[in-house]
């Protein structure tokens, strides 16, 4: 396939995740203000997690509710808000219409028009809790079109591959943001407190239920194996990388079976399948995430060397 | 909604007679709406807009501000060709389009027309879209044109005549397409009980006809090539490569190496062998047409000409079109074919010719007057319709540049009835047919019925206000549906809401 269309649908992919991510981390921050009254929930994190805190605060002079989801949601400035990032997948559909089925491209652009209808601020800022469940609705819709109405071509591969690499980058931001900024003094560890924001970290990336069939307890050791080690779970680091290496190998074989690419997959990959949570906590949980979302851009621009250009 | 006060005020009106009553081809589907119960026909309008939009069926306006797309405006109210109207037009058109080619084939070699002085030479060499890099060139199959789109009109006494051909990248196609697709949804039971031509074959003529030009090659490679995602027409250049199943590439996907034409794709270089370009022939290669251009490929016009990759349209087409060009085609056709033209000409002035333009200029307030280089409505005046300063300005411009403007008498286009304000309105349509040459030649029985939809207006661009309605021709021999069934179809539509 061209190009120029793989680098396309391999954005697609990522941009869509990368607006349900979003939308999961702000669900659940306005979840836990419910669960903890009396209490403003900082929404720092989460700006740090899904945008950055300078662009933030160049537009707005300080952080309330409505300026951190106006922000995150609607702020077309902030290139990783709903709206950008939604906005940016159009436009990937929007140059490979003709490769991608009339189905995907509706479902994109309708989310797209609703989006921007100018009573739509209003309407999430009153029902927030729907409309974050619209977001993430919405890209499991599309990840459902791809699925059922595409060709498991070339194509296909990279519409995943840009949707694992993508996914695996934000469930390590999550774990990161809440071992490292929320949580810096140990001595909090186990506290009642504690454990409603570990629950909240898992309901983030939709892990609640599936976590506690494995662990009785919610320690943050069992939450970070759980979505960093866990072979099975869907949005697992181990598991984003393994489904990514399936979908490249599917895209170099047998014509560019050595694509660097290839190899920084396998290595990220084999570190995941083979390291135990004790080895990484000793070495420092923060360190190895830092390494890893380095080794995930390093991997997206090997992936552009070997196959966009 | 009822068609029962409809007034046609001496229009030609395509669905209706001058007393407001239906023509036979129009009658069941009067009859039906007429039928329908009040506020259903304006849902099914409301319906039919929302589907554009989902879809993305849109345009983008040059020039501007908010850069929105914006979706073409539709009326579900179709226009309606009885079956006689099409033979005669089909054949008109295959008889234009022949002659056409001939006409270009001549023109880039011989030049016998010229010689015989049928044309006059001076037309050919200051004409804009004739490319000097074609000469004594004959293009694979020796077609020139693969798609053509012809703009007609029809006037108050029911002629058809031709406006202008279209010969570069005629745009428009898609949306015949589409608005077929949602007009089904729309009346769905008129369709089953209404023999109307399908036109969802195109996309499979038109791959034929590209695939054609390469018939030595086992699996020859076809694609689409736009100027890309910001032009106008991006919407259809996507529609047509994704119904034809072909990539859709822009200049930098392309490469040419050895005199071959390339695609840079995941897993190397692939040879193309047939591209449909809608890019404009000045900036398809910067090595031949303009040094600035990178919406091309550079070295395309060598690969080309060295027999390694057709081109649709060719290069050079754009001269046949040529609104000066234009009036001398009822000559050209009986100079290639020995035969009258079937659709005539609209009486047309050539400013180039002093006689003519003292004519224009005396009676500018009752002429059309187009630029001969422009299209899209841009560059044109109204005679009727505009200022005394409108036209003294314009006077000033044919002066400067007789060669660039021609006129003709303002044509009463014929109308067609609209939804305006919960009523039945008339307004102007023109209509634009669509013919692919290839093995044989295939016309779209139908085409694009563009619509001026301000009140009065006779322009029908799209970048000018205009719209567009579906465009049924009825097929020969076929019975008119009994009323019977429409009555059924009601009742059956009551019933489901």
């Amino acid at each position: 396939m061209l190009s120029r269309v793989a680098d396309s649908i391999y954005w697609l992919g990522r941009y869509i995740e990368r607006a349900e991510n979003v939308a999961r981390a702000i669900d659940v921050n306005l979840q836990l203000q419910l669960d903890l009254p009396g209490e403003e929930r900082p929404w720092e994190p989460v700006i740090q997690t899904a945008g950055n805190a300078d662009a933030f605060f160049k537009s707005y002079a300080h952080v309330s509710t409505e300026n951190a989801l106006t922000f995150l949601t609607f702020d077309k400035e902030n290139p990783s808000s709903i709206i950008s990032c939604v906005a940016a997948a159009r436009e990937n559909a929007r140059c490979v219409r003709e490769r991608i089925s009339s189905e995907l491209w509706i479902a994109i652009n309708q989310f797209y028009l609703k989006l921007n209808d100018p009573e739509m601020p209003k309407q999430a800022l009153a029902a927030p809790h729907a409309f974050y469940n619209s977001v993430k609705e919405f890209s499991q819709l599309t990840v459902g079109i791809i699925q059922g109405t595409m060709t498991h071509d070339v194509a296909w591969n990279f519409a995943r591959l840009g949707t694992m690499i993508e996914r695996a980058d934000q469930t390590s931001r999550i774990l990161d943001v809440k071992y490292y900024i929320l949580l810096p003094d140990v001595s909090m560890v186990g506290m009642a407190l504690d454990t409603v924001q570990w629950n909240a970290v898992l309901k983030s990336v939709g892990a609640y239920e599936m976590f506690h069939r494995k662990n009785s307890n919610v320690t943050p050791q069992n939450v970070a194996d759980f979505l960093l080690l866990s072979e099975d779970f869907p949005r697992s680091l181990r598991y984003c990388l393994e489904q990514a290496e399936i979908s490249l190998k599917n895209i170099a074989f047998p014509v560019k079976s050595n694509a660097d690419s290839l190899r920084l997959l396998g290595k990220m990959r084999s570190d995941m399948a083979f390291s135990t949570i004790e080895e990484i906590i000793k070495s420092g949980l923060h360190e190895k995430i830092e390494e890893m979302q380095v080794n995930l851009c390093d991997l997206g621009t090997q992936i552009w060397k070997d196959f966009f250009c | 909604m009822k068609f029962g006060n409809y007034n046609t005020e001496g229009f030609y009106d395509e669905l209706c007679l001058p007393d407001g009553t239906p023509r036979p081809s129009a009658e069941p589907l009067i009859t039906r709406i007429n039928e329908l119960p009040e506020g259903e026909l304006q849902r099914r309008q409301k319906v039919a807009e929302s589907a554009f939009f989902d879809n993305g069926i849109t345009f983008a306006v040059y020039g501007n501000k908010d850069g929105k797309d914006k979706i073409i405006p539709f009326d579900v109210i179709p226009r309606i060709v009885s079956a006689g109207d099409w033979k005669h037009l089909d054949a008109g058109l295959r008889q234009r389009t022949e002659a056409l080619n001939c006409f270009l084939t001549d023109i880039y070699n011989d030049r016998k027309i010229l010689r015989d002085k049928v044309v006059p030479e001076s037309l050919i060499n200051t004409c804009t879209a004739y490319r000097p890099q074609m000469e004594g060139f004959v293009p694979p199959k020796g077609i020139w044109a693969h798609i053509t789109g012809t703009d007609l009109v029809r006037d108050t006494d029911g002629t058809f005549y031709v406006l202008e051909d279209n010969m570069r990248c005629p745009s428009g196609v898609s949306y015949v397409l589409q608005n077929r697709q949602i007009l089904k949804r729309t009346f769905p039971q008129v369709f089953t009980h209404c023999s109307i031509r399908p036109v969802d074959e195109y996309c499979t003529r038109l791959r034929k006809a590209l695939e054609y030009l390469a018939d030595g090659v086992a699996e020859p490679k076809v694609v689409v090539l736009t100027p890309g995602v910001y032009n106008s027409a991006y919407y259809e250049h996507s529609y047509l490569a994704q119904q034809m199943g072909v990539d859709l590439v822009t200049g930098n996907d392309l490469v040419v190496q050895d005199k071959k034409v390339y695609a840079r794709t995941t897993r190397g270089l692939k040879q193309v062998h047939v591209i449909y370009r809608r890019v404009d022939d000045e900036f398809l290669d910067p090595l031949t047409f303009r040094p600035d251009s990178c919406l091309g490929v550079p070295g395309l016009i060598d690969a080309y000409k060295a027999g390694n990759v057709a081109l649709a349209n060719a290069p050079g087409c754009g001269v046949a079109d040529d609104k000066a060009i234009y009036t001398y085609v009822p000559q050209i056709i009986k100079y290639y074919l020995g035969e009258e033209a079937i659709i005539p000409n609209v009486p047309t002035f050539v400013c180039e010719n002093p006689k003519h333009m003292q004519h224009v200029i005396d009676h500018i307030e009752n002429m059309v007057v187009k630029a001969a280089s422009e299209s899209g409505g841009y560059g044109m005046l109204v005679g009727p319709k505009s200022t005394k300063a409108e036209c003294e300005a314009f006077k000033e411009k044919i002066k400067a540049n007789p060669r660039n403007y021609i006129a003709q008498p303002m044509i009463s286009l014929s109308r067609v009835p609209c939804i305006v304000d919960g009523n039945f309105e008339g307004r102007h349509v023109d209509l634009r047919p669509y013919i692919v040459q290839g093995k044989e030649t295939y016309i779209l029985p139908g085409g694009l019925t563009r619509v001026a939809l301000k009140k009065g207006s006779i322009v029908v661009n799209s970048s000018q206000g205009g719209g567009c309605k579906d465009t049924w021709v009825i097929a020969e021999n076929e019975k008119a549906p009994e009323l019977g069934q429409a009555k059924q179809w009601m009742e059956q539509q009551q019933q489901q809401q």
